[in-house]
């Protein structure tokens, strides 16, 4: 039987000065899995951009819950988009988007 | 019991003030609770006092470190002879084989620092683990260059880790995981430390103890022996003068 697809919702807070553009931001998330795993590796965390706000400079993104790790590390390692300087952090992790939510107005309450 | 984060290796311009302050407030926007930044061998007490000020601040401990970067190991003995009482945690830029013995051998060190990311210029092998887990040394990896570098250059620097990380794990050496950061944007979450760590094939709970418990533990040691209660490891001064029987 095929096992089932679990997948991992993680929040992320980008850090500029400037504002960054939504493809800006996925090319840059992309080359860095790519820079650190290879294809093979990217292929394998099922990666995909679900919301972006270039305003609040804040995006959710999902992966396959087997590559957290190594997508976490990926994002650890950028230090500029589009060649101005930035990082992305992340806030927080869930197995769904609704717990996502909750959990961003729980923990991070302006 | 919820784990507490601390980086040991915070490098802001200390005449900046305000790029200072910056990195403090985002060390502890991130999550760490304990942060320790290198303080210059002159002024260092002014320095101190500042910086646990900005810390408090922010809500975090400060520990008062120094980097020594001796040239030969007579050197470095002099300084330790000079420093150890004064600042919380000492570590050790290893720029030389002669240096990195006599520091690994020395019970005063607390950190060894390889700042190289030129293989042959690093270090850190089986006598060197050897030296450190006999005494109480830790070897400290800054993150900095993994995150700044690219291409080959990383390709090397993480082959190299990868073997020192195996080489104190086997020689039960602690791995202190510290961010080296020398701007607010070369900070990283803790659990984005620990998945760095990862990278050079430390497993979960020993990274997250890299960037926690690791860390957290030496500068508890030294506090221990700097307060005037202590006599010698596990003796200490409970009650004194006259109402001691």
């Amino acid at each position: 039987m095929k096992a089932k697809v679990r997948r991992r919702y993680l929040a992320l807070k980008i850090d500029s000065r400037e504002k960054i553009g939504q493809k800006e931001f996925m090319d840059v998330v992309w080359e860095a899995v790519l820079r650190l795993y290879g294809e093979y590796g990217a292929s394998k965390t099922n990666l995909a951009l679900i919301e972006y706000d270039a305003e609040q400079g804040a995006a959710v993104i999902r992966a396959a819950h087997t590559e957290l790790d190594h997508v976490r590390a990926a994002i650890a390692t950028i230090t500029e988009i589009a060649a101005k300087p930035a990082a992305v952090h992340i806030l927080t992790v869930s197995g769904t988007l609704k717990k996502l939510r909750k959990k961003l107005e729980y923990n991070f309450k302006p | 019991m919820k784990r507490r984060f601390a980086d040991l290796h915070l490098q802001p311009n200390l005449n900046d003030a305000e790029q200072t302050r910056a990195m403090l407030a985002k060390a502890s926007e991130l999550g760490y609770r304990l942060v320790a930044v290198p303080l210059p061998t002159v002024s260092m007490e002014t320095f101190a006092k500042k910086l646990a000020a900005l810390c408090q601040e922010n809500k975090l401990d400060f520990a008062s470190r120094l980097d020594l970067k001796p040239k030969t190991s007579r050197e470095l003995l002099q300084q330790l002879r000079r420093f150890r009482r004064r600042v919380e945690i000492i570590a050790v830029v290893c720029e030389s084989k002669e240096v990195a013995r006599q520091a690994a051998k020395d019970h005063r060190v607390d950190l060894l620092n390889f700042p190289a990311t030129d293989p042959r210029r690093r270090f850190f092998d089986k006598a060197e683990a050897e030296l450190a887990s006999s005494s109480v040394a830790a070897l400290e990896i800054d993150v900095k260059p993994i995150i700044t570098l690219k291409g080959p250059a990383r390709i090397r620097l993480l082959a190299v880790l990868r073997r020192e990380a195996a080489i104190a794990e086997d020689y039960r050496v602690p791995v202190v995981v510290s961010s080296g950061a020398t701007n607010p944007l070369q900070l990283r979450k803790p659990m984005e430390m620990a998945a760095l760590a990862t990278l050079f094939d430390l497993d979960k709970p020993t990274a997250l103890d890299a960037v926690s418990k690791a860390p957290l533990t030496i500068v508890k040691k030294n506090r221990e022996k700097l307060s005037p209660s202590f006599v010698a490891p596990g003796i200490r001064i409970i009650r004194e003068g006259s109402d001691c029987p």
